[in-house]
């Protein structure tokens, strides 16, 4: 197991590293010269010159790249153009929110998700199974920015049971705040876990093993929460690893929306300043964590299935 | 009659299906005595395997139990509550199945799954260990405590088969029924597995029910033969008659064909021409009539009926009725 984890952590590195630099070049490739944009068209010559130095905009493309791994290795991300503060300091401010805002999305999906699959699947074809299908369906085709909105609109606005915009002071204010957004965004992976649940458990529920189970007299909630949730909980843990990084991308969204702090806001704002250096930075830190929820995600299947840590 | 412990009594069993229903079972009757070794051969399709979930009521939902009885110690297990028959389940009438490679749980460990059948054990989780060690030890599994903290697949079928049979012996069951256990095996592993099951069987001392189509172990192990044909009971009795005096043209048919019997290097392994008849659509009359070379008009007409020959020797064929052999 720790042997598994070690390489799993090693190959994770190596995609980050990957990501990173592809990043990097895709962004360089973007048209227009980042420090005029920067600067505004009244700066003086002295001035680009000095930022395009400071940069390192003057020097060969894989000279830059060298630099900026040089750089991250001393957990140095660059400086803000425009405040003078330090890019880690900025990203690492904002990073809390939209870990908050995904974990609480990620958690109460799951949690529903996953009882509501199996629930259904513990009844095939009743009417409750009936009605958590379509329940899922038309949870999964609505996309979040209109959930996003809705509930806006009728929580906070008609109803004001929940703060509409901000993350809130204090844990039950942070909490208070997260309600909506994390709704938002969650509701559309309620659907999708559940129907991967269901389906998962199924098959499981047909394997001949199940039936073992049942001819020991094992009761029917153990063979069922046990016996075969856990193999069939195996693929949506995969599922939910990669999808951290939708989330990531839903929280944009979700962030816009509820005018809420956090990394999805930082790099849009970021973005239409051609501010690189916090582009960047964001990036990394997104791609960190996507490339550190899938790897998790793996250790965890390796965890629950004993077959998946002698292989590979 | 008290030495009798699982009888069926003309059990009728369907699968309702879209093209109608499928007429699984039709009017099984035999018993198992106590401590004795019954075996049930049939090819495949026969209604062997519907035969044991039906006594263990673990069937597929679309089931129906149209008539008859199994009773199991005097009382009809198709009448039984669930609970009760969960009761029943792993302690008085336990279960080896046919394929050992999907036969237990892959992500829990032999031991987990050991300790959880015995759930029914007031003892410690010490103890329960200790109890499954020992029985791992009985079916030759070597280092046994060691080994119960290991997953299925680091054991091999043969391995994981005899496991099965740990599993099944634990409880010291009255019945122990065996579908096709040596099927998936290899021919060495099968005669280890036997051997082991008939140890194990003087030990313990319980019933077996033996479902195979191998015609040598049947013989080897069993006291009694049930031969059933497309979801009836065609033959039954004593191993030594059905062998040496088989009564229904299917059961000579059956010996016919077996490997194991054929003395000279044939060509061509001889076969049993034609098809099992379509069992959502039977034909009337004798269903082994359109393969029987014996076949007479009365055959067409009438069902023939399972009729006592012997002492304890059933068959189900015209030919064994005198007027109808005239």
């Amino acid at each position: 197991m720790l042997l598994y984890a070690i390489r799993r952590f090693g190959l994770a590195l190596l995609i980050l590293i990957v990501a990173v630099t592809v990043m990097f070049l895709m962004i360089r490739a973007v048209p227009g010269d980042p420090v005029q944009i920067m600067l505004g068209p009244r700066a003086t010559p002295e001035l680009q010159a000095r930022l395009t130095a400071e940069l390192a905009l003057d020097q060969p493309i894989w000279k830059q790249l060298l630099i900026f791994y040089g750089n991250l290795m001393r957990g140095d991300l660059g400086i803000d153009v425009f405040s003078g503060r330090s890019v880690t300091a900025i990203v690492f401010d904002q990073l809390p929110h939209t870990l908050a805002l995904i974990f609480a999305s990620i958690l109460w999906s799951a949690l529903l998700g996953i009882g509501l699959g199996a629930y259904a699947a513990a009844h095939p074809n009743t009417l409750i199974d009936r009605i958590a299908a379509a329940i899922s369906v038309s949870f999964v085709a609505a996309p979040a920015f209109v959930v996003a909105l809705l509930s806006l609109l009728i929580f906070a606005v008609h109803l004001q049971w929940f703060p509409a915009i901000g993350a809130g002071e204090g844990f039950w204010g942070r909490l208070d705040h997260l309600v909506l957004p994390a709704f938002a965004i969650g509701l559309s992976w309620v659907g999708y876990i559940a129907r991967l649940v269901r389906a998962s458990m199924l098959e499981v529920m047909g394997e001949s093993h199940i039936r073992t189970a049942r001819a020991f007299g094992i009761s029917e909630r153990r063979v069922v929460m046990v016996y075969a949730l856990r193999i069939a909980i195996l693929p949506v843990v995969t599922v939910i690893g990669v999808g951290m990084g939708f989330l990531l991308s839903s929280a944009v969204f979700a962030e816009i929306v509820f005018a809420r702090p956090g990394l999805g806001k930082l790099v849009i704002d970021s973005i239409t300043t051609r501010n690189y250096p916090i582009v960047m930075g964001s990036v990394l830190i997104s791609t960190g964590l996507f490339v550190a929820s899938t790897a998790l995600a793996d250790l965890i299947n390796a965890w629950l299935d004993p077959r998946a840590r002698t292989a590979t | 009659m008290s030495d009798t412990l699982l009888e069926i009594d003309r059990l009728s069993v369907d699968y309702e299906t879209a093209r109608g229903d499928l007429r699984a079972l039709r009017d099984i009757s035999f018993d198992v005595r106590k401590g004795e070794i019954v075996g049930i051969v049939g090819e495949s399709g026969c209604g062997k395997s519907t035969l044991i979930s039906s006594i263990l009521r673990l069937t597929a939902p679309n089931t129906r139990f149209r008539q008859g009885e199994v009773r199991f110690k005097g009382e009809d297990l198709l009448q039984l509550p669930e609970r009760r028959m969960r009761a029943l389940r792993g302690a008085d009438i336990s279960i080896v199945f046919q394929d050992p490679m999907q036969t237990h749980n892959p992500v829990l460990s032999i031991g987990q799954q050991m300790l959880d059948i015995q759930h029914r054990s007031k003892a410690s989780r010490a103890e329960k260990r200790a109890r499954a060690a020992q029985m791992l030890g009985a079916v030759g599994i070597p280092d046994p405590e060691a080994r119960l903290d290991q997953f299925p697949h680091e054991f091999s079928g043969g391995m994981r088969q005899r496991i099965a049979i740990a599993m099944a012996l634990m409880s010291e069951p009255d019945l122990l029924i065996a579908d096709e256990p040596t099927t998936a095996l290899d021919a060495t592993l099968e005669v280890q597995i036997i051997e082991r099951l008939q140890e194990l069987q003087r030990e313990f001392n319980c019933a077996i029910l033996f479902i195979s189509h191998h015609l040598g172990v049947i013989a080897e192990l069993c006291d009694r033969v049930v031969v059933m044909y497309a979801g009836a009971v065609v033959e039954s009795g004593d191993v030594r008659e059905i062998f040496h005096d088989p009564k229904h043209p299917y059961t000579r048919r059956l010996i016919d064909c077996d490997p194991g019997h054929i003395k000279e290097r044939a060509r061509v392994l001889p076969t049993i021409p034609g098809e099992v008849p379509d069992l959502a659509n039977l034909p009337g009359g004798c269903i082994f009539r359109d393969r029987c070379n014996q076949a007479m008009p009365r055959c067409a007409a009438e069902v023939p009926p399972l009729t006592q020959l012997k002492n304890g020797h059933h068959a189900a064929c015209w030919l064994n009725h005198k007027e109808a052999a005239e």
